[in-house]
């Protein structure tokens, strides 16, 4: 069941206009910037900044409750983090060089003589796991990351610059596709969202062999995520920027408006850096939600005192929480599947078997990770995000806590927006997550011929997260 | 074949309606439950950087709360989420708030007043008990884990 919305033509136009997705990249390249400054020379309270109120609260409002669930990776392709590298490398602002044609370092320096195009990506580096371990990485400063102006000011710079020096070596997005941090969760939940570029007609591509949609035209560039179109199965690696449907000359490509989660009905052949994404993202919720929103003042103080004895034993118990207690639990919950099933199969017994096999039972399951955790980190942002939005409100006028007041705003006093609502939104969006999981649990089982009560020890799993968190947050 | 299909679409759109109807009755469903009499109950909350002392506090339904909040350093301030009511206070200065604790269930407070980098978490917890939204939601959570089960059960 699906759509094709990019057929009416008013639309159609609009998504394929450059102007629309450069427009808005040139915005929230602007409030990058701002966040940048006055980060680096605002006050250092973070409620009267402006880069921590937008970054975090806003930005993150945003990404998390909207699109992300409802646009997929729509954020990254008006992200600012890889706009000047992209320029840089496209050579243009907005119309494409001949050919879609782009620029690297690589391609002067490296080149041999006699071969073109840039360096390739290292083949070792072709999954998600670099941006697994820098979430992780990320997420043992978050309590300072998050209150820190400066922190995230300078966190942000290192994002960006890495981008650039990447992108002048080597060609297209590769640090969206296989560094950014946030890429991977977004990648890895954007499944869930109601919308995907797709290929028409599969036999219209099979017999276009110029598929200029991955090598670039005239008409725009070739897909920035590395992606062939008629091979995408997923939204986890589309930034649904729209370059496919400016240079496929076929018009065979279109922007769909779908059932949500789709991309999760097949759950054979699935990726083991995925469903760690998923693990790990689970796991951080947790300990954020224990850390972050729960009473104990002193756990708070020593996830934020970087260095300090007491930081490091928050690190230990983040990176094993996250990294062997949830994957460890969730392991043997598809153990138990198979013993359920009757005739477990010894490859899943060995760890690195399981990593090498292509169709894996656990990454099988851990689709149901992607419901479940989403709408885990849909309760956990709602949990603050909300309480803490006036802050935008001053923070827009007065950004850098000098005491501006550019548009009337600074005076506004904080309001907690929806204090008495939170609880009864976290409820329905965690009961529907978990009941999409024991559904994808249940489909997992039977597409790889397992019966039924199989699915039980991961329905289970996901069930229990759902009551863990609820009891954080409501007992 | 097709029989038996159509069949099991019957089976399972009924699952899902008795589910449904099930979870909604879990969350909903008036219950008369009464907890303790009601008492007047006086609580100090000490505020400091960046934690409430206590940070959990139990209440019953009905009763009559008095938050004495005092601080021992600087100006902080405590929202009640839910009651949305508020205090602030300064060292030597305490604040109060009093109020009749008529909903039942968790209600964070925060502090109001901007007191330094982890502010916007300085984060306690008011629970009034009888906690029943707490036990509807996981109640609730079971119900729609075991439909959800039943549902596609093959
Ligand atoms: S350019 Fe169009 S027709 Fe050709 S391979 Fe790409 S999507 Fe298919
Ligand atoms: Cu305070």
């Amino acid at each position: 069941m699906h759509y094709a919305i990019s057929e009416i033509p008013v639309i159609k136009r609009f998504l394929k206009s450059r102007w629309l997705q450069w427009g808005i990249t040139v915005v929230t390249l602007a409030v990058f910037l701002v966040v940048i400054l006055t980060g680096l020379f605002g006050t250092p309270a973070g409620n009267h900044n402006f880069g921590i109120v937008y970054v975090w609260l806003v930005w993150w409002a945003l990404l998390k409750l909207i699109f992300v669930p409802f646009l997929g990776r729509f954020w990254c392709s008006v992200c600012p983090i890889p706009a000047p590298g992209d320029w840089l490398q496209r050579r243009a602002m907005i119309t494409p060089r001949r050919g879609g044609k782009l620029y690297t370092l690589a391609t002067k320096l490296f080149r041999k003589p006699g071969s073109f195009g840039a360096r390739p990506w290292p083949k070792f580096l072709r999954n998600i796991w670099a941006q697994n371990l820098g979430f992780l990485a990320v997420a043992l400063f978050s309590a300072l990351i998050l209150t820190s102006p400066l922190v995230t000011a300078l966190t942000l710079l290192v994002f960006i610059l890495v981008s650039l020096l990447v992108s002048l070596f080597y060609e297209r997005r590769a640090f969206c596709r296989y560094l950014c941090p946030i890429g991977g969760f977004v990648g890895v939940y954007s499944q869930i969202a109601p919308v995907a570029v797709r290929v028409k007609d599969p036999a219209v591509c099979e017999s276009h062999t110029e598929k200029t949609c991955y090598t670039g035209s005239d008409a725009g560039y070739g897909c920035p995520y590395f992606n062939l179109p008629q091979r995408l199965q997923a939204n986890t690696l589309c930034s649904m920027c729209g370059e496919c449907l400016r240079t496929c000359p076929k018009d065979n490509v279109a922007f769909y408006v779908r059932v949500p989660g789709a991309d999760l009905l097949n759950t054979r052949g699935r990726r083991m850096d995925e469903a760690f994404n998923g693990l790990m993202m689970l796991g951080a919720a947790f300990i954020y939600s224990v850390v972050l929103i729960g009473p104990d003042g002193g756990l708070k103080a020593t996830a934020r005192a970087v260095g300090t004895p007491g930081w490091f034993v928050y690190v230990a118990a983040l990176l094993s929480f996250s990294l062997l207690v949830v994957p460890g639990l969730f392991w043997l919950c598809v153990r138990l599947s198979q013993v359920l099933a009757g005739r477990p199969r010894p490859d899943m017994v060995d760890i690195a078997a399981a990593v090498r096999k292509r169709d894996s039972l656990f990454a099988g399951y851990a689709t149901v990770l992607v419901p479940l955790g989403l709408a885990i980190w849909v309760a956990f942002t709602l949990s603050f995000t909300m309480t803490n939005l006036s802050y935008a409100w001053p923070a827009l006028s007065d950004p850098f806590g000098w005491g501006w007041n550019l548009f009337g705003t600074a005076g506004m006093a904080w309001t907690p927006y929806l204090s008495g609502v939170i609880p009864y939104l976290q409820v329905p969006v965690l009961l529907v997550g978990l009941i999409v999981a024991v559904a994808l649990a249940m489909r997992t089982a039977h597409q790889h011929q397992q019966p039924s009560r199989a699915a039980l020890p991961v329905s289970a799993f996901c069930a229990l997260a759902v009551v863990g968190l609820l009891t954080l947050y409501m007992a | 074949m097709i029989g038996t299909q159509f069949a099991r679409r019957k089976t399972q759109w009924l699952f899902a309606g008795v589910t449904m109807a099930l979870v909604a009755l879990a969350l909903l469903a008036p219950l008369p439950v009464t907890g303790a009499a009601p008492q007047e109950r006086h609580i100090t909350i000490s505020a400091h950087t960046f934690a409430f002392e206590p940070g959990t506090v139990r209440v019953n339904r009905g009763d009559t709360v008095v938050i004495n909040l005092e601080s021992a350093d600087v100006m902080h301030g405590l929202y009640l989420d839910g009651y949305e009511i508020s205090t602030r206070a300064e060292p030597g200065q305490p604040g109060e708030l009093r109020f009749v604790a008529d909903r039942d269930g968790a209600f964070h407070f925060r502090c109001a007043v901007p007191c330094g980098n982890l502010h916007p978490f300085m984060i306690g917890k008011l629970i009034v008990e009888p906690n029943l939204p707490w036990l509807r939601a996981v109640a609730a959570t079971l119900i729609a884990a075991v439909g959800a089960g039943a549902v596609f059960w093959k």
